[in-house]
């Protein structure tokens, strides 16, 4: 019963998203528009770029994440559907549960394709690192799309979420942050995943902490 | 997988006592003591602003009273919030479709999200029984308020709830559509349910309404059997307790 409505969280979320296409096509948009802007700034230097790449590639994750993830509650204030699902009798987490799933799924989709133009613009060989690159990818956008859900969640029915999300969200996506850089970092200097072991772990464990906290709260927030 | 909804059958499907609720310095709601039979349509009068809307929600368990106790569907208000949300249905005036699934779908996740059967075939029962059959594939951003409403119903019902609570249910339906929901409360009530439909509009509901009750400045002005009212009395005392409750 738990996962079946997980699942139809996740169904009705990606389906919506596939109509709709609001989120998508704004954070497709919001990609090139940084890969441009990261191009003016940082010129043809090789070297630089080399050592600014991780950082950006995450800068880039996180941005798009922010606008993506400040989203995925709209579409339930509509039409009040937000009193719809605080009245479905049941364990709420599933709810919390699916939106996560709905949102990692869209921001590693953003993901991949600012990951291609990355190496297209600036002419970067992603692919060799590109197995060691998905698993720190994936650890870095479970982190931040299950703490960045629930914090989605708090401040949908707030009027100033736009300051309020970002403001919540980032000093608490630190560590995560920071390992996933380094751990990029080092991927992409063809070091192999076991030199980066601990940063991945630290990774693992903010998410795990991340969503055991976004389960256990979840009907807290929705109730409110 | 069908909900047991068997144990408890109450007498009552509504029985609040000092029934208070407050948002800061203001009082909605003060002292209301309401109580309504299973089988029995209350029509629930008042002006806009006079907390029925308030008063439907904490039925609903949607707001919890700032004081009073009570019983819906024979659960504690205070203590029962998931049984009474199993067995109580509310149209409000949020309609809960997602514009861009279409209708089957939409009833598809409400009731996957109640642990109903979503199976097509129920689906298809449900949008039929609304009138909506024809187009259940089509999206409801190309609904009117009207059909969003009448799938709201199609939601509700197929829960098999035990208290309907409406709220201005008339609200965006034309003709067709208003008598087409009283309809809709005779049936339910000649099946045991019990009905509280909210109105500001005088006249509509009281033809299928057992009792009227006036809810005015947070409290029951009246609360009387329909048979013992005639339609003017009714009038002169719905115009007189708006005036005293504004």
């Amino acid at each position: 019963m738990f996962a079946r409505r997980a699942w139809i969280v996740l169904w009705k979320d990606l389906l919506t998203e596939r109509r709709s296409k609001e989120s998508l096509n704004a954070l497709f948009f919001f990609a090139f528009l940084l890969l441009l802007l990261f191009e003016f700034a940082l010129g043809p230097d090789r070297e630089r770029l080399a050592a600014a790449l991780p950082g950006l590639l995450w800068l880039g994750f996180v941005l798009a994440g922010l606008l993506g993830l400040g989203r995925t509650f709209l579409v339930e204030r509509e039409n009040d559907c937000w009193e719809g699902l605080v009245l479905t009798p049941g364990d709420k987490s599933a709810i919390y549960l699916g939106k996560l799933a709905g949102n990692f799924l869209l921001m590693l989709i953003v993901e991949v394709v600012l990951l291609a133009l990355f190496g297209i613009f600036y002419n970067v060989d992603l692919w060799s690192a590109l197995a060691p690159l998905s698993v720190v990818m994936i650890l870095g956008t479970a982190g931040l799309a299950a703490v960045g859900t629930l914090f989605a969640a708090m401040t949908a029915r707030v009027r100033a979420r736009e300051l309020l999300f970002p403001l919540l969200l980032l000093p608490v996506q630190v560590p995560v942050l920071l390992a996933t850089v380094k751990a990029t970092e080092a991927v992409l200097q063809g070091l192999p995943l076991a030199e980066v072991g601990q940063w991945l772990k630290l990774v693992a464990a903010a998410d795990i902490i991340y969503l055991v906290v976004g389960l256990l709260t979840f009907e807290f927030i929705l109730e409110a | 997988m069908t909900r047991d909804l068997s144990p408890p059958a109450p007498q009552h499907a509504v029985d609040i006592q000092g029934v208070r609720k407050a948002f800061g310095p203001n009082t909605v709601l003060d002292r209301v003591d309401l109580r309504v039979d299973a089988g029995e349509v209350l029509a629930l009068l008042g002006a806009n602003g006079s907390g029925k809307t308030t008063l439907l929600k904490i039925l609903a368990t949607l707001l919890r009273p700032s004081a009073g106790r009570g019983r819906v569907a024979g659960f504690d208000l205070a203590k029962d919030v998931e049984s009474i949300r199993a067995r109580v249905g509310l149209l409000a005036h949020g309609s809960y479709v997602y514009e861009d699934l279409t209708a089957a779908e939409n009833l598809r996740f409400w009731a996957t999200m109640a642990g109903l059967p979503a199976d097509q075939a129920s689906l298809q029962s449900a949008l039929r029984a609304v009138e909506l059959d024809q187009v259940a594939g089509e999206r409801a951003r190309t609904f009117s308020s009207g059909m969003k409403r009448r799938l709201a119903l199609a939601r509700i019902l197929l829960g098999a709830p035990r208290l309907l609570l409406l709220d201005e249910p008339y609200a965006g339906l034309d003709q067709k559509g208003k008598k087409w929901i009283e309809e809709v409360m005779l049936d339910f009530k000649g099946k045991g349910g019990a009905v509280i439909v909210a109105t500001h509009s005088f006249g509509r509901g009281l033809s299928v309404a057992d009792r009227v009750a006036i809810l005015s400045g947070g409290r029951i002005a009246l609360d009387r059997a329909r048979a013992s009212l005639d339609l003017e009395e009714l009038h002169r005392l719905y115009a007189l307790s708006t005036e005293n409750g504004a």
